[in-house]
């Protein structure tokens, strides 16, 4: 028996990809020199709502010096297909929201071609606008269907009414979250051009290579093999990549076909943050039945989310905010209505968290309240409630395994010393001499990992390992690396699988030319799920290695010699698998009833802040969290994602206002749309639970989105602590505290 | 990326001389010190078309001179030097102070004082420092040199009493004729770094040995279209002892030197009442 190779996994090697991005030579695209190619500039519609009357073109301008696409160049469907065909891909008639594509102008000068812009006059028939939930609901003005609704959702379970009469108490609440802008590093761009066979090629920042390909096979009314999407390294994304590429992409590609020059079209902050996507704003009602010793007896939940002016992903971020709007708590009686509304605003679509931080938020201030009408500590009431092994969730899912919640409470508040520190900020906070109020606030929250129900059988995702000829081994998936580190993980999974160093294993650049379709890359599916079919696809080669040469080589040398036998005279063996449903995983999606999801992440927080007496200042002093990730793969990178997740979402909790007027987001640049810095950064301290899952990867489940779900609602509990104050709605910023103590009329 | 350099014309003097000369020719050429601010509007194209009168080829007006009566300091002095001097952060530590929350370290390593003051952006933090110390702004233009007293440089947001053709030379500062017994300087801003003001205050006070004041200065920046000092509640406190009583008149007499508004960045209620926070806290500690 040969001795069993060190483990690869869980230890935190170092990112595959550091060193390019350490000395800066990583390509991002507009860092591609492309010899003769236009750059492109959009110009976009200025109104909420109405019909363009004419587009005139400035005479004196020199329009012949310029490429110019329009709608009617588009050879195939002037539709983004998504999940549903409602957004154009250029505007012809009619405008839906500000900032809509209507048409490309291209020049080799990048400042000629935004000057030109300026040189079209556009003249509009303007309708009435809705821009508000309230509006949209009320049907101020039909912008889609009977009732401007684009997606709905019903889950029941148990009675409510006799949830309702069985309860000594009932505690209601609205809560309300704003937009939240991505605000990835690297803007979006992409570089089109067309090969000599005539086939279209896209290279640039994107999420999901094969959503943009299946977008551009409709829009080109091409071959799919005569569509290729390139991934260039991705200067992180965080869901806004996700479905926009597709219309970038579309723009780039037809100014590219009908000038017959490759085409760059790079958005800069400004024109990114007021067109692209942002999270959805929500309202979200609770209406919670308790009995006096805390068990949860009735929950009615209403959600309403605005989508904007398109589906975009819209149904599906509302399916999640729906799925996980009880909180992670066991409750016999439920129902959960949710909608997501249109509205004449540039359409939201994913954000990390899709969908759960705005119902978690909702669900985890709730229990707050729940705990003051008690006068309970919401800590205790947590305990009481918490999910378990063997819990029914709303849609009648039973908790088989996995279910770390309790943990990660216990151990988060254990090492915050969060009893403890609410018995010395009550006193620091009663003696007027003190320069701040200080405070302290828990949240417990779930996330699904996964496609919801079904969803993971319908993709049907594919990946391989390939072995080359020449000794390399390669990893072959459409999963994209977009600063999460997916490739550092998949790399130390196949070495893990493979019993062999993981620098012995690459990972092939996201081509659709070149790997299967693994689906998106989204939804904390990247590690669990693509993970998986990686690790099954690396036993295979090893099966094989072990099968021809007894052994598995452990350096280049071996493996160049069993490649060539294994190869046999093709220049590779590809070992392609893809996945498989559990069989007793069950979902129905008319019911919305079943297994929601295969497994789900836990995780708890607690957010030490102080408000200062002067300037109403908040500063978050200190995030402990414990958060069960089933297995980390890479746990230096998994902290990584935990301490980035969290900072996201404190700038969601304190800072981040998109100031939306008129449709216009009128702060789209980093001067106002403010998010945290390095130095508003806490010390944290993050803990890694390690509840297995045996379907993911040596136990490994969702992590990505988790850390943006649940620090929001902690932050504004701690406000309360330190202020006595409660704000139902975030960002809480000094303003909001200031107006509250001039209401109360308090004095300093 | 906006910014069509070919559109541009960039004027180089090599010396002051130079540019006072190449500015009087080009009057209606932008002067660039650092360019922190310039290249936010050059990036959306806000320059295309511009002349540039660059000005770092201008040595004179990159120190800072002891002299008699105080310290003067270059125009072209970043924000990292001021931070970092140690004669300024002795004798003028609130200016240090200032200097040292500006933008982030990378704008304070561009950005100059002269550059921040013909900006004149009404929430400049470095104002209400340099308004206590009463500075001098110091000019020179092809008709001559002029003295300008801060506040008197200052016409509205963003605009400034400057001639066509006019640069700024220097900011002198007076030493103070005794060491003050209190001093502030205090940035509310929208994060910890890289923030634009909502409210930004400076202040100074003397007192008399019967603890009554015998001068107080006030300062604050963001509060109106240009940096104030606090007029009607430095004239109220004179000669008076600092007691609640007291300290409360001085904070209603606030708002008749300032008319904060609501923006992006925050409410009116909010800035006075902050401000007001801040003088009390400083008249009373």
């Amino acid at each position: 028996m040969a001795r069993p190779s060190p483990a690869k996994i869980g230890i935190g090697i170092v990112r595959t990809d550091a060193p390019q991005k350490l000395t800066g030579t990583a390509k991002y695209i507009d860092d591609y020199k492309i010899p003769g190619c236009l750059h492109a500039a959009t110009l976009r519609t200025t109104i909420a709502h109405g019909r363009i009357k004419k587009i005139t073109f400035d005479p004196a301008f020199p329009w012949h010096q310029f490429a110019i696409a329009r709608a009617a160049d588009i050879p195939g469907l002037n539709n983004v297909l998504f999940i549903e065909n409602d957004q154009p891909l250029l505007t012809e008639d009619k405008v839906m929201h500000p900032m809509q594509p209507i048409l490309i102008v291209g020049h080799q000068d990048r400042a000629q071609a935004y000057e030109a812009l300026k040189h079209i006059a556009v003249e509009y028939a303007e309708e009435n606008p809705v821009f508000s939930i309230k509006d949209s609901l009320a049907r101020r003005q039909l912008l889609r269907g009977e009732d401007n609704i684009f997606k709905k959702f019903l889950i029941e379970k148990g009675n409510l009414d006799d949830g309702f009469s069985q309860a000594d108490l009932i505690v209601e609440g609205e809560y309300k979250v704003p937009h939240q802008e991505q605000a990835y590093i690297e803007n979006h761009g992409i570089a089109a051009w067309v090969e000599n066979d005539g086939t279209i090629v896209v290279r640039g920042s994107l999420q999901c290579p094969y959503y943009v390909h299946k977008a551009l096979v409709k829009i080109f009314n091409r071959p799919p093999e005569k569509i290729r999407v390139i991934n260039a390294v991705t200067g992180g994304a965080f869901g806004g990549k996700e479905d926009y590429p597709s219309l970038i992409a579309g723009h780039a590609a037809l100014l590219a076909l009908k000038s017959g020059k490759p085409v760059k079209l790079i958005y800069d902050r400004a024109e990114d943050m007021a067109a692209t996507t942002k999270r959805h704003p929500a309202i979200i009602k609770h209406k919670t039945g308790v009995s006096k010793n805390g068990k949860l007896l009735a929950q009615d939940i209403t959600v309403f989310m605005d989508g904007g002016a398109f589906a975009t992903c819209s149904g599906v971020v509302l399916s999640r905010g729906t799925l996980h709007a009880t909180g992670p708590y066991e409750c016999p009686n439920v129902r959960v209505r949710s909608c997501v509304l249109a509205t004449n605003t540039p359409p939201n679509g994913a954000f990390r968290g899709f969908g759960v931080p705005q119902t978690i938020f909702a669900a985890e201030l709730q229990m707050e309240k729940i705990a003051a009408a008690l006068n309970l500590s919401s800590l205790e009431l947590r305990r009481r409630n918490s999910w378990k092994v063997g819990t029914i969730t709303s849609t009648g899912q039973e908790l088989k395994e996995s279910v770390g919640a309790s943990k990660c409470l216990e151990l988060c508040v254990k090492k915050a010393r969060y009893d403890k520190k609410r018995k010395e900020y009550a006193r620091w906070n009663a003696d007027p001499g003190k320069p701040t109020w200080k405070g302290i606030g828990l949240a417990l929250c779930h996330h699904g990992a996964g496609f919801t129900g079904s969803g993971e059988t319908i993709l049907a995702s594919r990946a391989a390992v390939s072995l080359l000829k020449d000794g390399r081994i390669k990893i072959l998936t459409a999963a994209t690396d977009i600063g999460q580190g997916a490739g550092t993980i998949f790399t130390q999974i196949a070495a893990q699988a493979l019993g062999m160093p993981a620098s012995l294993i690459q990972i092939e650049i996201p081509d659709t030319a070149l790997v299967p379709n693994s689906g998106p890359t989204v939804a904390s599916r990247t590690t669990m799920v693509i993970g998986r079919l990686i690790e099954r696809a690396a036993e295979q080669l090893k099966n094989e290695l072990m099968k021809s040469t007894g052994k598995v080589p452990q350096d280049r040398t071996a493996l160049k010699k069993a490649a060539r036998l294994l190869c046999d005279g093709r220049s590779a063996k590809r070992f392609e698998v893809q996945y498989e449903k559990p069989a007793d995983i069950t979902w129905d999606d008319d019911l919305y009833h079943g297994e929601a999801y295969g497994v789900f992440s836990y995780a708890a927080i607690a957010v030490s802040l102080e408000v200062d007496r002067l300037t109403y200042e908040i500063k978050v002093r200190k995030v402990t969290t414990a958060q069960d990730i089933g297995k980390a793969i890479n746990p230096t990178l998994a902290k990584g994602q935990i301490m980035g997740g969290t900072n996201q979402a404190l700038g969601y909790a304190l800072l981040e206002y998109a100031d939306f007027r008129g449709g216009w987001m009128r702060n789209s640049q980093f001067t106002n749309y403010v998010i945290p810095t390095f130095a508003d950064t806490p010390p944290m301290d993050v803990f890694l639970v390690e509840e297995p899952y045996s379907r993911g990867p040596y136990g490994a489940k969702g992590l990505g989105e988790m850390p943006m779900d649940l620090p929001a609602p902690a932050v504004v509990s701690a406000v309360h602590d330190a202020t006595s104050f409660w704000f139902n709605e975030i960002p809480v910023r000094p303003e909001h505290i200031c107006s509250e103590l001039i209401k109360a009329q308090r004095p300093l | 990326m906006r910014g069509a350099p070919l559109s541009m014309t960039v004027l180089r003097p090599q010396s002051a001389e130079e540019a006072v000369s190449l500015f009087a020719d080009n009057p209606s050429a932008k002067p660039l010190a650092g360019g922190t601010d310039y290249m936010v509007l050059w990036n959306m194209g806000g320059a295309n078309g511009q002349c540039l009168l660059d000005l770092s080829g201008v040595k004179e007006w990159r120190t800072i001179r002891k002299t008699a009566a105080g310290l003067s300091i270059g125009a072209l002095v970043t924000h990292a030097e001021l931070r970092d001097d140690p004669v300024l952060r002795r004798e003028f530590p609130l200016l240090a102070r200032a200097a040292a929350v500006v933008g982030a370290e990378q704008i304070q390593n561009r950005g100059t004082l002269g550059g921040n003051i013909a900006n004149a952006s009404p929430a400049a933090d470095t104002f209400p420092a340099l308004a206590v110390y009463e500075a001098t702004v110091k000019t020179v233009s092809r008709k001559g040199t002029r003295s300008l007293p801060l506040l008197q440089t200052f016409s509205g947001v963003k605009k400034t009493n400057l001639e066509p053709g006019e640069l700024i030379t220097a900011i002198d500062i007076p030493y103070l004729p005794k060491r003050p017994h209190r001093q502030l300087f205090r940035k509310v801003g929208t994060r910890a770094a890289m923030a634009i003001s909502k409210t930004v205050a400076a202040a100074l006070v003397w007192l008399e040995r019967d603890r009554t004041v015998c001068e107080l200065r006030f300062a604050l920046g963001s509060m109106a279209p240009t940096v104030r000092r606090l007029k009607a509640a430095e004239e109220f406190v004179k000669g008076k002892r600092l007691t609640a009583e007291v300290a409360a008149v001085a904070c209603e007499l606030l708002k008749n030197d300032v008319s904060p508004i609501d923006d992006i960045r925050s409410t009116a209620e909010y800035r006075l009442r902050v401000s007001r926070n801040l003088l009390s806290d400083f008249l009373l500690s």
